[in-house]
Formats: structure tokens, sequence, C-alpha cells
């Protein structure tokens, strides 16, 4: 599904991914783990698209296609979805009115129609169930006035309703009490299927007690410095990363 | 908020597509004009044309003499060639019999026109509930449901037809909100008039639909020069639409309305207009003058709710007013004033608190795009005698890119103690961030600024009828169309 090879990609004159190489396949689900500032979020924003970072080198295909090619937009509409770290407002914007625009687009691109109104909010109802979302929720605007987890709540909401072929869950455990971290693992759980995959973007080990992942990579300075099996978060927990971190600066030095 | 209101927002949403400026198109029609320029026989050819009583020809010609002795004001912050007043045509009526009896006897060239504009007649017929009194140029071509209207005594005609039918109303109210000698433009507007809408609604009656009117410039180089004047007798209400939009132009074309409200006790008008007029092109070239006066008087428990979306015009000039005269009275102003490329807004309201325990409401939202310049005018003005009185003001301006400019002038005047005046202001962009938020979940950038947009004009939009909120939301969205780049 998603093939990234030698990303090489930053901000400015700085950069920040230096090589990154990862294959995810249909059915998985995969931890990028690492110490702060290693490029987790990098990552996360070059394949979704922001025109903020300027990749340097490498190729990211999704699905055969070259998705350096394609917009934002069209990412999106080819089912790449970000939760994103910091979500944000749109004051004025009703929740049922911004998923209703976001499917509404995707489906022109897709060449279909809209999808009736009632049956868009059927959908709207199961999927709150699923999330044990209040109701009053859908008229409220898009994350204003939401606190931390209402926010992250609402990215997963949205990723239930836009059903991505690829979900890349960025730092969606941090600002989460602990009922709350259960409710959001536990719609990714649901959510998961033979056809789609996630990507869990996270500093620390917590969600992947309720989201096991088949493949655990640490991404240290730029590079994937070691991968493996739900396992390794565990090994992480315990060691700390400098475990790995001293060890590839040993590399370097 | 219901999910009912909400699902016929997501469905108004929906409705809103992405064009470029798309009433450009001139309608081929033979007109009936008059020489240019402006003097005392014109003013007597117009007012002979309309075969006016002797009274009302007095009364522009009053009219004109005071414009003579007045000058163009230039306290507003706009950049604009005045206009050669006398290089302009003052009145242009289409030959075409004016008025018909059934839609189907309506030239089908006028017919198509309607069709582009999407207020095609026989759908308006079809939603009913919608009286329209359309304005092609300047003589009424077209007037549906007087009927029904007549049937609870409501008069809702072309003002030159109730200067024949009615002198003694218009007479009456007739430049008693806005004299002829308040302005520059008020004055030349009185001199010249030569068509708008009149409307009477009488004692204790609620008007049983929504008044529309369209006016649409359609004679190259004929500046438009509407006149409306609705009075709401005392305890009725009604709601009054009117919206305009002008086909492309290379020469700017000068309009100055004149809009006359008057709530008598415990009356309550509803006044929303959607404005379009030619911008002009990106450089700045073509466009409408819109030199505009707009003013209501309240008396006693009587409520004015002005609402507007300004979107097209060259320059705007323009400040919907109320004057709170009787206790207990009630204005509202509620406007999204939209500028892009080089369009220049000079827009706001006046308050004029004068009876005890009168409030006001000013809710105005600006936009700035590409090289244009908008700005907020306006005067809180709260009388020695105006106890108790309160306001509250809510100015905010939405910038896009870094070329624009807003400004807020607002005005306070307080005269008494026990009054209470609140202001707020803020001043925003729209950020990258809230763009490509929108862009991940599938919205393009340009279906994504009219999302953030509606956003930012919701309390505005709110206030509008459902049908002119359709179209509000279109004209937002055509014209910030390539603001961004």
């Amino acid at each position: 599904m998603l093939q990234i090879k030698d990303l090489k990609a930053g901000i400015e004159d700085n950069q920040i991914l230096k090589g990154i190489n990862l294959e995810v396949k249909a059915g998985e689900i995969h931890a990028i783990m690492g110490p702060n500032g290693s490029g987790k979020s990098t990552l996360s924003a070059v394949i979704a698209g922001n025109e903020d970072y300027e990749v340097e080198g490498g190729n990211i295909t999704f699905n055969g296609k070259d998705l350096l090619e394609l917009d934002p937009e069209e990412r999106a509409h080819n089912g790449v979805f970000l939760s994103f770290q910091y979500p944000v407002e749109i004051p004025g914007i009703s929740v049922s009115n911004f998923i209703k625009t976001s499917i509404t687009e995707k489906r022109k691109a897709q060449g279909l129609e809209p999808i009736p109104t009632k049956d868009l909010l059927k959908m709207m109802r199961e999927k709150m169930e699923l999330l044990s979302i209040k109701q009053g929720y859908l008229s409220r605007n898009m994350n204003e006035g939401f606190s931390g987890g209402e926010k992250k709540r609402n990215e997963i909401f949205q990723m239930a309703m836009l059903e991505p072929k690829l979900a890349i869950l960025d730092e969606t455990d941090s600002g989460l009490d602990i009922d709350a971290l259960r409710i959001v693992a536990n719609g990714v759980n649901k959510l998961r299927s033979a056809d789609n995959a996630t990507v869990i973007i996270t500093h620390y080990q917590r969600l992947l007690d309720y989201i096991a992942p088949d493949f655990v990579h640490v991404l240290y300075n730029g590079r994937i410095v070691k991968s493996g099996g739900a396992e390794l978060a565990h090994e992480l927990e315990e060691k700390g990363y400098d475990w790995v971190t001293k060890e590839e600066d040993k590399k370097w030095a | 908020m219901s999910e009912q209101k909400k699902q016929s927002e997501d469905e108004l949403l929906e409705k809103v597509t992405s064009t470029e400026y798309k009433y450009g198109f001139t309608t081929d029609i033979e007109s009936d004009t008059i020489p240019k320029g402006l003097s005392e026989d014109v003013v007597r050819i117009i007012s002979a044309k309309k075969n006016e009583p002797e009274w009302m020809l007095e009364y522009r010609l009053k009219a004109y003499k005071f414009w003579l002795e007045m000058e163009e004001p230039d306290w507003a912050n706009i950049n604009y060639t005045k206009p050669n007043y006398q290089d302009v045509i003052y009145y242009s009526a289409p030959k075409q019999k004016p008025v018909l009896d059934s839609l189907d006897d309506l030239d089908p060239e006028m017919k198509k026109t309607f069709d582009k504009l999407g207020i095609s007649i026989d759908e308006q017929k079809k939603l009913a509930n919608v009286a329209v009194d359309i304005v092609m140029d300047s003589v009424s071509v077209a007037n549906t449901f007087k009927d029904t209207l007549a049937e609870k005594g409501i008069i809702f005609c072309p003002i030159s037809d109730a200067i024949q039918e009615h002198p003694e109303l218009v007479k009456k109210y007739l430049g008693t909100v806005v004299p002829a000698r308040d302005n520059f433009f008020s004055a030349l507007n009185a001199a010249v008039f030569s068509d708008g809408s009149f409307c009477y609604i009488p004692k204790g009656i609620k008007c049983p639909m929504e008044l529309s009117t369209y006016f649409r410039i359609n004679e190259a180089g004929t500046g438009q020069f509407e006149r409306t004047l609705l009075i709401a007798d005392e305890g009725s209400q009604v709601s009054y639409l009117e919206g305009c939009t002008a086909p492309m132009r290379d020469e700017n074309q000068l309009h100055a309305a004149v809009v006359e409200l008057i709530a008598m006790d415990d009356a309550d008008i509803k006044y929303s207009t959607v404005q379009n007029w030619y911008p002009g092109n990106a450089e700045g070239v073509g466009g409408v003058f819109n030199f505009v006066t707009k003013r209501g008087i309240c008396h006693k428990n009587a409520k004015i709710s002005w609402t507007q979306v300004e979107t097209g015009s060259a320059v705007t000039w323009k400040y919907p007013s109320c004057i709170l005269k009787g206790d207990n009275s009630i204005g509202e102003f509620f406007s999204v004033a939209v500028t892009n490329n080089k369009q220049q807004a000079d827009t706001g309201t006046k308050m004029i608190h004068l009876g005890k325990n009168t409030k006001s409401t000013i809710i105005a939202k600006g936009i700035s795009a590409g090289k244009s310049d908008g700005n907020y005018r306006g005067l809180v003005k709260i009388s020695k005698g105006a106890t108790n009185s309160r306001n509250f003001s809510q100015c905010d301006s939405l910038l896009m890119g870094d070329k624009c400019g807003s400004h807020t002038f607002p005005y306070i005047e307080v005269k008494n103690n026990s009054s209470k005046v609140e202001h707020e202001a803020t001043t925003s962009k729209i950020g990258e961030d809230q763009i490509f938020y929108c862009n991940q979940r599938g919205i393009g950038t340009e279906a994504a600024i009219a999302l953030i947009v509606n956003g930012y004009c919701k309390d505005v939009l709110n206030q509008l009828p459902m049908e002119f909120a359709v179209e509000a939301q279109k004209l937002l969205e055509i014209s910030l169309e390539g603001s961004v780049g």
C-alpha cells in the first residue's frame, strides 16, 4: 500500500528526515516511536502533503501512485488520512457541516453524487455511538472550545466517517486521559480491516497497550534505526530510548 | 441548533458551487434613452416621461437646486475618480410594454437573462410566497403577486405607479427620513430617480410573503437611481428582500440609490440586501460606483433590522441607519462586506438613539482580499433623552493575503449616564493551518476558503431568509475566487 524509499525532507535549510525507508501493507498496523525531535511529525506532514516541508529526495508511492505528485486534497481523495497532533479550529462551521463537505468533496473527486443528508446523519449517529460521543456534538463548531481530548476524538470520528485506506495517527494519545484513550483505541480497533492500514506515531508506549501493532519502528535523528514486532515497544518502555539512541550516536560519531 | 436547521444549512452548503463572475452579460433589448447630462430640462423630461404631478416635479427641481450647491463628499476612506455627472445618462427605459399581465408575455431575451441569473420567474412562481417586482433598468417589467397582497390592503408597486395611484402616501412620507438635501447623492437621487419600489403595509397586517425586488443595471453608461419607500403602519410586519447583479462594463457605472423605511408604533421591518454589482476587473477597471443612502425611522416599540451582504461594486459608500425615535424601539445592522482585487468599500451604519430604552445591535464582518480596502464606519449616538439605552457593536475583519487593507472607524457619542455601549473588534487572517487541515480532509483550497468564510459570516448569513442565504453563500464564494494563490 505505502512504500517510502530513502525519503529526505526538511523545513527551509534544515534537513529533518535523512533517508526514511518504510513499507506498510494493507491490514497492518505500524507504530513509529521515537524521542522528541526525531522527525515523527515531519514524516506524517510530508505524507499528508504539508507544503511547509520540502522534499529533497526519495519517493513515496501509495497504491502504485506517486504520492508526492498529488495535492494534499488529492491524497485525501485517494484514502490518506492524518489525525492531527494539533487539530485546527474552524469557527462557525459545525462538525456535521464540515464532515459533509469533506465527504462530498471526496465523492465529487471520485465522480460520485453526494450522499443524501438523511443517510449521512444516520452514519454519523452510528459512528458517534462507536466513539461514545454525546448528542449535540454534531452542531458544535469544528474544534472551537473543544478540550484536548474532544479534539482527538473528533479526529477519530472524522476518520471513522471518511473510512481511509491509510490512517496516520500523529500523537493521538497525547492529551487523552485513560478513559478517552481506551475509547479512541477501541474505535481504531473496530475500524481496522484487511483493506486498510494504520500508522501510529507516538512517543509513549501506552496507546500500544490498547492497539496491538504488527510492527514497531524507532525513528531517531531522521532515520528508522530499529524495527521489530510489538515486543520492541515494551523493550523501549523498559530500557528507554537511550538504549537505541546511544548505539546510533556512536555509529555517526 | 436543531438538527433540522442543521440539515437545511448543510443543504445550503451543498448548493454552493464555484464559478467566475457569471453575471457579466448584457441583454439585447431596445432602450429608450435621453441625452447625456444633467440640467433642469433633464429633470423636467424625466418627470414628464413619467407623467408626474406638479408637486413631484417641484420636489425634483428643488432637489436639483440643492444638488447644484453641494459638494461630492470626500471624507470616506476611498479613492476614485469622481464621475463626470454631465457624462451620465439619467433615464433609460426598455421600449417594451412595461407591465405584463402574464409572465408568458415576457421578452424571450429578458427571460434568458433571468434564467442565467438563476432566478427564473417560473421557479420563483413555484416557490410562491415571494412577490417579485423586477426592475430591469428603470422601469418595472414584471409585477407578480400584486393581487394577493392587495387583498390584505398591502401596496407593493413601482414607485412611479405609487406617485400616480397613492399620491397622498408618497407626498406624506417621501423625503421624510432621507431629505433631498441630506447629502450630495440623496439630492441627486431625489432629482432624477426614475424608478424603484413603494410598499405600504396597513395597520396590524403581517405581510404574508417576503417581498423581493431584483435590480439590474442594463444599459451601457446608464446610471441607476433607485428610490425605495417602505412604510409599515402601526403593528404591522414586513420582510423585504433586495438583490442585485449587474453585467460587465468597461466604464464606471454610477449608482446612487435612496431607501427610506418608516416603522410606525409597534411595527417591524426586516430589510435584506444582497449586493453584487459588477466590481470591475482584477485591475480595477470598470465596476459600479455604489453610493447609497439607506435610513429607517422607528417609532414607539418599533424595530428595523438591516441585513446586507455586499460583495460587488468597485466603490461602495453605504451606511444603512436607524433613527430610534420612539421609546423602546430597536435597530439592528448585520453586515458582510467583501472586497477583492481593487475593490474599495466604506460601509457601516448609524444608530441614532433618541427614545428611552432604545436598543441597537451592530454585527459587521469585513473580508478583504487581493489589493482591496475594506472599511467599517459606524456611529452610535445616544442622545441626552435616550435614557437606559443599549448598544452592542461587534466589528470583525478577516484579511486574505498581505496586500489588502482593513480599517474600522467606530464613532461613539453618549450624552447620558444611564446608557450602556459595548464595542468589540477583531482582526484575523485565514490561517495556512486551517487551509491545510481542510485540504487534508479532501477539501480543495478554494472550497476551504469558502467554508472558512461562511463560518466567519455565519452570524450574519443566519439573518437572511433561506433563498437569499443560498445566493449570498454563492456570491461570497464567487467573489473570493482566486484570492489565494
